[in-house]
């Protein structure tokens, strides 16, 4: 489902922001001083970054602010990273970076230079299911899908790590990962089963 | 793959998940517009009072800032207007707090600015630069402290039947106070609005919303535009459970904001945001009481409640209503107040005041229980009752004794100790306990477009959302169902408010509304098909449609197997590209209203109590469904289990602290606010019925999103009980109430 946008619209539409654009596009080198305050804001300039990303290397220019997980969801559209708390605390964000599990939310893009991020999206080959991503549907490990990412993202790395052992390390391990829809049930059953196979995945 | 009606194959897989579990599904603020900025609120740190001074000035110096809205700058919306004469007639006053209004603060963490930028990073940097003085007033947000003058409270309406109190002169009775404190659904996704204004009154919203239909009514209403010049989009609802059956504060400030600066606006909150801008479940008090004769047949329930609102809002919900109709009992009384206090409004939260009412009558039914010596299922069955005693209607259908049997049978309910506190397995103390809960089952009106094309495939539509439960797989298999056909060919589509009105998702009605909608389009275009065969195929010419059926994409003669044409190859006999129709099915029939229908469910707990610290956990758990046919057997078996976790959470994690000094929430935060998260999950078994109603609509089915946790908190209370001999009456249990001692202290 696309939104309505005519390409007609769209022109007209910029044609009136013409002035606002303009002011958002000017660079801003103003420093202002302020006498009270501790922090002075600043000109934000850019960064820059080499990461790669789903295995495609990328040159960006990023504001030093970003998080990995606005970088993703934001700048670069890799949506299937999701953001549930921008405090470490949910597990929704999940990726790996040069295959370790980890919260993207908590994680400066900068502090990413040279790494490897596997996202969600990277995780299928094209159109076929890496085999995590088929078991949680076929197990129906999730209900509204937005904890999912992280999920198999953790799940991925339960298995690869060798915590796939028991339901009870699976939980163990899972347990970075909430999913308030309560499909923690089958999503350990979808684990069991990779693990199970005893396939590398 | 799987059979269904015996003809049909299909994989039993959400026909969405796929694009959940390789991360395609778009969710509300995963949609970047050209040219969009970023809106982030700055909120209260006061709970009540006026602003005197907001200096915005530093924050708009800094860099990307394109606005700081606030009271003083907001331009005017026609839905903020109190003075209904003054109002244009299209408008509608908006409901609740009016977000960037006044400098009026009304509850701690409210929104009084709204900070615009060019990015993410820009616009939350600028939040702390904008600096409110505030004129504070008095305050109250103490639930505990402020229900016990009752000048406080706000009455709503009053029941009885019979006498009142009767419960006291039986030979046996329990009389229970029952404490829950304010819950938050706290979905995984943040809320979010993408707000676009294509022309001055024309708009896009991309928005988490359980109602498109709801949410364009709302945004049209507010801002005095067409209905048809607003655009809901919803096709993904990272759960919501309650929490977005209306539009919040973000819904109207990303509007304001996209019109004020004419460019695409994303207003996304954060978790903290989460637990006060969005609703939440009432705190509660309760009070029941319940008498028996020497035989357990009750004698009379007594049923008091008082939950809290907003100071600018009233909300209410069906906390006593579950005690006026479950069980037969001739003389039954219920009284509900509001408290008003200075926090946000509350709303539904998922099995909403059943969920709060259940957990108060099927403990004070437990404790009755041990009072005559009798079990507990026993008891319940002994008062069960076939007519709804309140409206002396029969129930259209009621199975719940099917679902005693085998929880009982699943559960082990032959080991569980008839004297409290007396078994033990591997150093923990053993109990057992069980709960029923109830919901109204509803049939309401909505509206299904189907499209037949030439190619063979059916396209449904319909504005409703599924925020989770697995809408779109189910629609899909009542279709597959009707039309016998496979399921790969058919596509339902929801979540626009293009879309053919449908209801929003919410109160269990989901699958009966919708549902019946799908099958009557099914059955309407089976039925073109049928004059079209007639029509247009020689070989049917002069029939009557009745000797018709169309199955497996075929039109069939009933009388001879060998007489049919395939549905593709009509269309193109009769030249027609398409079959494109609209049906709109209404709500319950003259015959179906003879009934009262509801979801029934019977949940089994057997936990351990660890006698050293009085750590409970939760060891299996059986819960039983009764709610008709069950359409979509996996997904439905998942959303139970969700159910059940919930359940977890309000029985033994969640509880919101509020620092009643400040008015300030103490736990907004996943860190603190524990929902149950894997370590705490039980092997749990799902069972259902699976019987079809006959007397509620058409497909049989009714909805379980409520029942699957209502009566849960219970079955767990009454268990710790069984295990300990204590009584916990304040959720959640915590080891402090079972008379440990705090770790902390």
């Amino acid at each position: 489902m696309q939104p309505c946008f005519q390409q007609d619209n769209r022109r007209s539409f910029l044609k009136k922001s013409t002035s606002l654009v303009a002011l958002y596009l000017t660079p801003s080198v103003f420093v202002k001083a302020f006498a009270v305050d501790t922090i002075v804001p600043m000109p934000i300039p850019k960064e820059k970054l080499t990461i790669t990303i789903n295995g495609k290397l990328l040159n960006l220019e990023i504001d030093a602010r970003t998080t990995l997980l606005n970088l993703l969801r934001e700048d670069l559209a890799f949506t299937g990273t999701k953001k549930g708390c921008e405090m470490g605390q949910c597990g929704a964000c999940t990726i790996h970076i040069n295959g370790k599990r980890t919260k993207s939310c908590i994680q400066l893009a900068l502090n990413n230079q040279n790494n490897k991020i596997t996202t969600i999206e990277g995780l299928s080959d094209g159109e076929k299911l890496h085999p995590m991503q088929a078991a949680f549907l076929k197990n129906d490990a999730f209900q509204c899908g937005y904890c999912t990412s992280g999920q198999i993202m953790s799940a991925v790395a339960c298995v690869r790590e060798g915590n796939a052992k028991s339901r009870a390390s699976i939980q163990a391990y899972m347990d970075t990962n909430i999913c308030r829809c309560g499909a923690y049930q089958n999503i350990v059953d979808a684990i069991v089963e990779v693990a199970k196979t005893g396939a590398k995945i | 793959m799987k059979s269904y009606n015996n003809t049909i194959l299909w994989e039993d897989e959400r026909v969405d998940g796929a694009d959940k579990v390789n991360g395609k599904a778009k969710y509300a603020a995963e949609h970047n517009l050209p040219n969009m900025a970023y809106a982030v609120f700055v909120t209260s740190t006061i709970a009540k009072g006026s602003i005197k001074n907001l200096d915005t000035t530093k924050a708009l110096s800094m860099p990307g800032v394109l606005d700081v809205i606030y009271y003083a700058n907001c331009p005017s919306v026609p839905g903020y207007i109190s003075n209904a004469a003054e109002r244009p007639k299209n408008v509608i006053e908006w409901r609740g707090h009016k977000v960037l209004y006044d400098n009026k603060v009304r509850f701690f963490g409210q929104p009084i600015a709204l900070v615009v930028a060019d990015s993410f990073e820009n616009a939350n940097a600028a939040v702390r630069f904008v600096k409110a003085e505030y004129e504070l007033e008095k305050f109250e947000t103490n639930f505990d402290k402020a229900r016990l003058d009752v000048t406080n409270l706000k009455p709503t309406s009053n029941y009885k039947r019979g006498t009142e109190k009767k419960f006291k002169e039986a030979f046996a009775f329990v009389e229970s106070e029952f404490n829950i404190p304010i819950e938050v659904h706290n979905a995984m996704e943040l809320f979010a609005t993408i707000a676009y204004w294509e022309t001055e009154d024309k708009v896009t919203l991309y928005d988490k919303t359980q109602g498109p239909k709801s949410t364009q009514f709302t945004v049209s209403r507010t801002f005095g535009i067409s209905d048809k010049n607003v655009r809901v989009i919803a096709e993904n609802v990272g759960g919501a459970f309650g929490s977005a059956l209306r539009s919040w504060a973000n819904v109207p400030a990303a509007c304001i904001a996209a019109k004020k600066l004419n460019r695409p606006v994303k207003l996304v909150l954060t978790r903290p945001q989460m637990f006060s801008l969005v609703g939440y479940r009432p705190q509660s008090w309760q009070k029941v009481g319940i008498g028996a004769d020497a035989a357990g047949n009750f004698i009379g329930i007594s049923h008091e409640a008082i939950s809290n609102t907003s100071r600018y809002e009233d909300f209410r919900e069906g906390i006593v209503d579950v005690s006026k109709f479950l069980y037969a009992c001739e003389n039954v009384d219920t009284k509900y107040n509001l408290l008003p206090l200075d926090l946000s409004t509350p709303i539904w939260m998922r099995g909403p005041g059943e969920a709060t009412g259940c957990f108060a009558l099927e403990s004070a039914i437990d404790e009755l229980s041990y009072k005559l010596k009798m079990d507990p299922i026993e008891l319940r069955l002994k008062n069960f009752t076939t007519i709804n005693p309140e409206n002396k209607m029969p129930f259209s259908d009621i199975n719940l004794k099917d679902c005693y049997a085998y929880g009982k049978n699943q559960i082990g309910w032959k080991n569980r100790p008839t004297v409290p506190g007396t078994l033990k397995e591997n150093g923990w103390l053993i109990g057992y306990g069980m709960s029923v809960g109830v919901f109204g089952a509803g049939k309401g009106s909505a509206s299904v477009r189907i499209v037949l094309s030439n190619d063979g495939k059916i396209v449904l539509e319909c504005a409703v959302s599924d925020m989770g439960p697995g809408t779109t797989t189910s629609m899909t298999m009542i279709a597959a169902g009707a039309l016998q056909m496979p399921i790969q060919k058919i596509k339902f589509k929801l979540g626009d408010s293009d879309l053919p009105p449908g209801p929003s998702q919410g109160g269990s009605g989901t699958t009966s509304t919708v549902g019946s909608a799908v099958d009557l389009a099914c059955k309407t275009l089976q039925q073109k098909l049928k004059e079209l065969a007639i029509k247009s195929a020689p070989l049917f010419a002069g029939m009557n449609a009745d000797a018709l059926e169309v199955k497996n994409e075929m039109v069939i003669s009933k009388l001879d197997a060998n007489a049919k044409i395939d549905i593709v190859g009509l269309l193109k006999l009769a030249n027609q590209d398409k079959i494109d129709l609209t049906i709109t099915s209404n709500g319950k029939t003259a015959a179906q209203l003879k009934f009262t229908s509801n979801s029934f469910s019977a949940h089994f707990v057997k936990l351990g109590v660890h006698p050293k610290d009085g750590t409970v956990k939760i060891l299996q758990v059986v819960t039983t469904g009764d709610a008709g046919k069950i359409i979509s057997p996996k997904t439905a078996r998942s959303q139970m289990l969700g159910g059940v976790v919930g359940g977890i959470g309000m029985a033994l994690s969640e509880k919101l602290e509020i620092d009643h000094r400040s008015g300030q929430i103490m736990n907004a935060s996943f860190g603190a606010y524990h929902v149950p998260t894997h370590l705490q999950i039980p092997p749990t078994d799902i069972w259902f019925v699976n019987k079809p109603d006959p007397n509620i609509n058409d497909i049989g089915a009714k909805g379980i999103g409520e029942i699957a946790l209502i009566g849960f908190a219970a079955a767990v209370t009454n268990a710790v009980y069984n295990a300990t001999g204590k009584r916990v009456r304040d959720l959640p249990i915590t080891p402090e109430k079972l008379g440990y001692k705090s770790k902390q202290s």
